[in-house]
């Protein structure tokens, strides 16, 4: 069974994720998009839009360092175990809040605002149902599992994390998630559920961070030969002269 | 020297009736679609007016276009680079659907559906964003020849330039049409503010597009935009623009708009400019040197040195001489009667405009003076300082002499020209006080009154070697190979794209024969009867006879 929860599931989770991507680019470039409903409702949007997405950049960054990062490395750094965990849970705690309450405010938001709503696809309320629980549990596990310490005290860094840079690295060990509490189990489960659906919500947005307009020339010329015009590309239908 | 050649329109407004002809059927051919209810990539505003969106030209509110630092740089009025990226997860300056309107449509079916009542049924509006009954309160057009002015047109940001010399006093006051499009710029602010790289300009042609698959729909270019010429379809989530009908155009064919301008008061035509001046021109300190500055960075296509870079450049030897008889070249630099609008936004505006003599004109006339007399009408230009001031904010940043030279030109063509028609002696001394010879007045005459179609649209088409991939042209797929395939399974619009005239034509017959008003289980059309053209009755428009039930 773990092998199933901690390896097999994960795995196909991935590799729905990556596929999923390269499928949904080849064949849904137009359709690839933030789906910004701002044009509707601004008043929320603007709390929550960006409590929510900063919360969340929040959030990723420190999920990369807590998982990506060894604990031999900080601890050859210097970082004791506990200057760690404050720092960690200082600053999930506070990207958590944000993400939480820009995510309830937007969530209301989508609900009460009949335009906004009329306007939600139901792969978006699957998606949404998925982030909240992620979310929920992700917070559950830093003020139930870090703060109060319910269940005992539990090092991510030597159970969850192991696991999962083990699983990256294709040598996966289900035996250090099956001795997880059952909020981690959980988080990640439905962390990599979200991932398998991830392609085919508006989360793909996610891949669209634009960091290249910080460095690209301000206007951008495009021969009309290279722009494949409009909406359809020249079809081979014989070799092209010269 | 670096040689680049720009579709570009002037629009000569003294023409302009006010008729809406360029936006209706510019709205059929283009935004006819759900998501594009509240777009009109051609819109006629009356001014003085508020225009569409509401005030888009106060540039202090929505910071559209660019703005000099101190140290004499560009940078966008929304703030640079950085600042762009912090405010992409909400735009602060981005328009509601308020400023634009709220589209909607009329529940016509209670009409006769309605049961025996006192008193007559009546078609509700019903918002095309929420489905709901809505009380209609502004459209693109509510201030439509000066509708309701004496409510909103205090409010107009032109206007409050010059509003402590006006009182907006209904029979003081004067009015006229400003149709507009893109611009199509040199310089383009929306492109400049697009995160994904998604707005380019064609290099060929200079027509500023939206690749929509490159679109993530940041709605930065909305904001960026100082003319407000960029929309956001609220159901696809992407940036649509006018395009400068580029399918029209590369083979030749004028844009939509102004085919089918009833008073013919288009001109499309060729400029080459030098793409190196452009950035040094938009710099320029004085808001009112721009307008100059710009003329500087048009190339005189006459000239070998200018031929020869041309050619150099890779520019066709029929487009150069599409250049040389380019009415557009002869309005903004021959004689010097178009001006651009609104330069002092910095983008370098490729539509430009003559400005109407006919507000002027109806003064005099008003009087119950002769009209067409150069005395009376350079007497009126000269007296008549607020709606010239009024011009002046709109196409030369404020500065008054650049209007004032052309208003008297126009002037000195109608006097001169009544003389000739009336089979009097033409008086010489008339061209002369504008700085013009008899004969440049006359080629003026020739071309603003009697210029014929190809002579008002000199556009030469893109070439026949590259036809393979144009859009109009294409031989390569024919229109039943397209909408198949599973459509729309991420929201509206996602799937394999359909060429822009095969997705028009497949939207309207949707939409024509939808069965809801604005329901959002079915996505691509809805019914909407402003565009049903009568013919067939699509299902669920009537109630069902005997037979079919």
């Amino acid at each position: 069974m773990n092998e199933f929860l901690f390896v097999i599931l994960p795995y196909l989770c991935l590799t729905t994720f990556v596929v999923g991507h390269l499928w949904r680019y080849r064949y849904d470039k137009f359709g690839w998009t933030t789906r910004s409903s701002q044009l509707y409702e601004n008043r929320l949007l603007r709390i929550g839009s960006p409590l929510f997405h900063f919360g969340m950049l929040g959030v990723v960054g420190g999920h990369i360092i807590g998982l990506l990062v060894p604990q031999s490395w900080t601890d050859w750094a210097g970082v004791s175990e506990h200057a760690y965990h404050v720092v960690a849970v200082t600053g999930g705690l506070l990207a958590g809040v944000m993400a939480v309450v820009g995510m309830a405010i937007l969530m209301y938001r989508r609900r009460t605002v009949g335009p906004v709503f009329s306007a939600t696809t139901r792969m978006d309320k699957v998606m949404y149902a998925f982030l909240a629980v992620v979310i929920v549990l992700g917070m559950w596990n830093t003020i139930a599992g870090s703060i109060m310490t319910i269940g005992g005290e539990y090092n991510y860094r030597e159970g969850v994390s192991v696991w999962y840079r083990s699983f990256l690295a294709f040598h996966p060990d289900a035996s250090l998630m099956a001795d997880a509490p059952l909020g981690f189990q959980l988080h990640a489960l439905v962390a990599f559920g979200l991932f398998a659906l991830w392609p085919f919500t508006r989360l793909v947005h996610v891949f669209s961070a634009p960091v290249g307009y910080l460095t690209r020339p301000y206007i951008v010329y495009r021969s009309r030969d290279d722009a494949q015009l409009g909406s359809h590309r020249p079809r081979r239908g014989w070799d092209r002269v010269g | 020297m670096k040689v680049m050649a720009q579709m570009a329109m002037v629009m000569n407004l003294d023409k302009c009736i006010g008729c809406h002809t360029c936006s209706v059927t510019c709205k059929q051919a283009w935004t006819n679609r759900s998501g594009t209810e509240y777009i009109w990539f051609n819109n006629v505003e009356t001014r003085p007016g508020l225009g569409y969106p509401r005030t888009y030209e106060d540039q202090e509110k929505w910071k559209g276009g660019w703005e000099l630092t101190k140290s004499g740089r560009m940078k966008l009025k929304a703030g640079g680079r950085l600042k762009n990226l912090m405010t992409i997860f909400s735009n602060p300056i981005l328009p509601s659907i308020g400023e634009y309107y709220e589209p909607w449509t009329y529940d016509y079916s209670t009409l006769t559906d309605a049961p025996a009542q006192e008193h007559t049924p009546v078609a509700r509006p019903k918002s095309l964003i929420s489905g709901k009954n809505m009380k209609i309160e502004w459209s693109a057009n509510w201030d439509d020849d000066l509708g309701g002015s004496t409510e909103t047109a205090h409010r107009d940001p032109m206007l409050k330039k010059i509003a402590d010399k006006v009182k907006f006093e209904f029979e003081q006051t004067f009015m006229f049409y400003l149709p507009r499009i893109c611009e199509h710029c040199l310089n383009p602010s929306c492109a400049a503010s697009c995160p994904s790289g998604a707005i380019y300009k064609r290099e060929e042609d200079g027509i500023v597009l939206v690749d929509q698959d490159k679109c993530r729909g940041w709605r930065k270019c909305v904001s960026g935009c100082p003319y407000k010429k960029i929309y956001f379809n609220h159901r696809t989530g992407k940036a649509e623009k006018c395009t400068f009908c580029f399918p029209r155009i590369e083979v030749g064919l004028p844009t939509v708009c102004a085919e089918t301008c009833v008073g013919r008061l288009r001109y499309i035509g060729l400029m080459l400019y030098d793409a190196d001046k452009v950035l040094a021109a938009a710099s320029t300190t004085d808001d009112q040197g721009l307008y100059e500055a710009q003329r500087d960075v048009f190339l005189d296509p006459f000239d070998p040195e200018v031929m020869r870079a041309a050619e150099y450049a890779g520019i066709a030897r029929d487009w150069i001489d599409a250049a040389q008889r380019s009415p557009i070249y002869a309005l903004i630099n021959t004689f010097k009667v178009a001006l651009p609008l609104h330069p002092e936004y910095r983008t370098m505006p490729m539509v430009w405009y003559i400005p109407p003599l006919s507000p002027v004109v109806d003064v005099v006339a008003e009087t119950g003076e002769d009209a067409e007399d150069k005395g009376n009408l350079f007497a009126a230009i000269d007296a008549l300082r607020i709606p010239i001031e009024y011009l002046a904010e709109l196409f030369t940043a404020g500065e008054v002499e650049p209007v004032d030279a052309v208003l008297k030109k126009l002037a000195a063509m109608r006097c001169y020209m009544r003389d000739i028609n009336m089979g009097r002696d033409p008086d010489p001394s008339i061209p002369a006080a504008v700085g013009m010879s008899e004969e440049e007045l006359y080629d003026m005459y020739r071309l603003l009154a009697i210029a014929k179609y190809d002579e008002r649209y000199v556009i030469p088409a893109a070439h026949a070697e590259q036809a393979h991939s144009l859009e109009e042209l294409s031989t390569e797929c024919s229109v039943s190979e397209y909408g198949g395939g599973q459509q729309d399974l991420f929201g509206e619009g996602s799937g394999i794209p359909t060429p822009i005239a095969v997705e028009n034509f497949q939207m309207l017959q949707d939409r024509q024969t939808s069965d809801s008003l604005a329901g959002p289980s079915h996505t691509k059309g809805r019914v909407n009867l402003l565009n049903w053209d009568g013919k067939g009755s699509p299902p669920g428009m009537f109630p069902p006879t005997g037979s079919d039930s």
